[in-house]
């Protein structure tokens, strides 16, 4: 055939046939993501039309009782701030002065650095149940801590280093060397640079990444069973040595009784879990935010 | 050797323009024999170069001519990039600035350094220059850190546009602003020595005129080393230039000369547009 056609709205089996094809994708790739969003929407309707009308003043600020009516989530609440804020205290100074030396001090070239940074990155990886038995066995066995919170947070910040590491690196890095040789220029150590310098314009990545390790943490049941935690504490922890209980295990206990009271207060409680999650996440994307306009600056 | 000889640039008197009989002019800098490596790449060879206190010398060349590589071998700015290395002598006042114990602190306190972009902290306008102001020790009290911060914004001709706002971001200053905070940053410091790399390259003519006015008020308390890519620039600020070509310095001589009646072809042909 030597001419095309002129006339564009004359059939072509050809072409007609590869939109067919191209409209099929299009609605395959909608149904996979339809798929998700109801997977997400079935779990949020059912948990809250199991645990809203438990949901109350009351179930906020009571602590754990036999009987299901007046039974609270408050020990649980408080065992979760407590383990996570000390658990950020603990991963914040260790991650970022790991990530300082590797970054700033250490030899970017060198093979043994490249070894560590892979090693790194699979730590990140590594299943939590594993740094559960490592924490057994170092902190509540070795070091005679306990089932303490200080033990569960140590445990749960092993868990959050790599990921803090890694995501501290990342933050220095967009550290303009502008600023460190405008900084070395004016007669400042290397430590001095990076202390009054790059930290504060790397601070918001950091702590992004911190809060995203720590709402992987916060969710974290398997490491803090491992180490014992499952044993029923009515109470909230009162001190580092205090035993303790946290979200995700009181939801555990519950879900783990027959009765339908149970039920509604672990339902209440993933509502609150999801609560907390949503809070450290939408802290977590405001300093994003606030770093790209820094950015842009 | 194409390098005029030390002891000729001793005997030229310098070129003051107007003002009071000119200062006498001792050597400053004195660099013999250096060689400058980018890892097994050699950036700069057998440099021979001596420069007079507060005085403009202008380096020229094209881009790669190793003249911004050369400006920070005289602050050990290359320091901080891995593979680089540096063989002859760089003497300022006398001293040996790559022997052995030499704390780089105290040279760069010494000697000061503008960059090509203009690069403040992302700080207040205040809190730029008290930062080396603080890090140095160089304020006993908070008057005096203000003190020192006001006459330095007053030496780098920024004081008055920035007074009412020293607490603002110095982000928000224009460009040739912000450049002139760096100035100012760096001359907080009390340094001897002010190296320029192309510190006007990316500002607009009106921006860049002022900067030029600021250089030719600081020669009378600094000496001052400026890297530019523009000839005109040079010989309006400059009492001296040194032309470098393929990390050689060809030929250093009083600005006029250099632009009138240059030794060698290759300065010539430069200075002229025909190459480079």
């Amino acid at each position: 055939m030597d001419a095309v056609s002129t006339d564009f709205r004359a059939p072509d089996l050809g072409t007609r046939r590869r939109h067919v094809v191209d409209r099929g994708f299009e609605l395959m790739a909608l149904g996979a993501l339809l798929l998700a969003l109801a997977a997400l929407a079935v779990l949020v309707v059912d948990v809250l039309s199991d645990g809203a009308g438990r949901l109350n003043w009351q179930f906020m600020t009571d602590m754990a009782s036999r009987r299901a009516s007046s039974a609270g989530i408050y020990h649980a609440l408080a065992g979760s701030v407590f383990v996570i804020a000390l658990t950020g205290a603990l991963a914040l100074p260790i991650g970022v002065a790991a990530a300082i030396y590797l970054e700033e001090y250490g030899s970017a070239r060198s093979k043994l650095s490249r070894l560590i940074e892979i090693n790194i990155s699979n730590l990140a990886a590594v299943p939590s149940i594993i740094y559960g038995l490592l924490g057994l066995g170092l902190f509540v066995r070795t070091l005679s801590m306990d089932r303490s919170v200080l033990a569960g947070a140590s445990t749960l910040a092993l868990l959050a280093l790599p990921v803090v590491i890694l995501s501290t690196r990342e933050a220095l890095r967009t550290v303009p060397k502008s600023i460190r040789e405008g900084s070395y220029a004016l007669g400042a150590t290397k430590w001095q640079t990076i202390w009054f310098q790059v930290l504060p314009i790397a601070m918001p990545g950091i702590l992004t990444g911190l809060i995203l390790s720590l709402s992987r943490a916060i969710g974290e049941t398997a490491p803090l069973i491992t180490i014992g935690a499952l044993t029923y504490v009515p109470f909230a922890p009162d001190g580092i040595w205090s035993a303790f209980t946290v979200l995700p295990i009181q939801i555990f206990n519950w879900v783990s009784r027959p009765q339908a009271e149970f039920q509604e207060n672990a339902a209440a409680g993933i509502i609150v879990l999801l609560g907390l999650l949503l809070i450290m996440n939408a802290a977590a994307i405001f300093l994003r935010d606030r770093f790209q306009q820094q950015g842009r600056g | 050797m194409s390098v005029v000889s030390r002891g000729e640039i001793r005997l030229s008197a310098p070129v003051v323009r107007g003002g009071p009989p000119a200062p006498p002019h001792p050597t400053k800098i004195d660099v013999h024999d250096m060689n400058f490596f980018y890892g097994d790449k050699r950036a700069l060879e057998d440099i021979n170069i001596c420069m007079q206190s507060n005085l403009v010398t202008a380096f020229i060349g094209p881009s790669g001519c190793g003249k911004s590589t050369f400006l920070r071998t005289l602050n050990r700015m290359n320091d901080i990039i891995p593979g680089t290395r540096v063989e002859g002598r760089t003497h300022i006042d006398g001293q040996d600035i790559y022997a052995e114990g030499v704390d780089v602190v105290q040279l760069r306190r010494k000697v000061g350094m503008v960059f090509q972009k203009s690069n403040p902290f992302p700080k207040s306008i205040f809190e730029n220059v008290a930062y080396g102001l603080r890090i140095n020790n160089m304020a006993r009290s908070k008057a005096e850190l203000g003190e020192r911060v006001e006459e330095s914004l007053r030496a780098a001709a920024i004081w008055e546009e920035v007074k009412d706002r020293l607490h603002e971001s110095a982000l928000a200053l224009s460009g040739g602003q912000q450049q002139r905070l760096c100035i100012a940053r760096a001359l907080a410091i009390r340094p001897e020595v002010l190296l320029m790399d192309e510190p006007a390259s990316a500002l607009d003519p009106i921006a860049t005129q002022r900067i030029e006015e600021l250089i030719y008020d600081l020669k009378k308390n600094y000496t001052i080393i400026i890297v530019t890519h523009n000839m005109q620039q040079a010989a309006r600020v400059s009492d001296f230039t040194a032309f470098f070509w393929l990390g050689r310095l060809i030929e250093f001589d009083r600005t006029e000369k250099m632009f009138t009646a240059p030794t060698e072809k290759l300065t010539e042909d430069y200075v002229t547009g025909r190459c480079g």
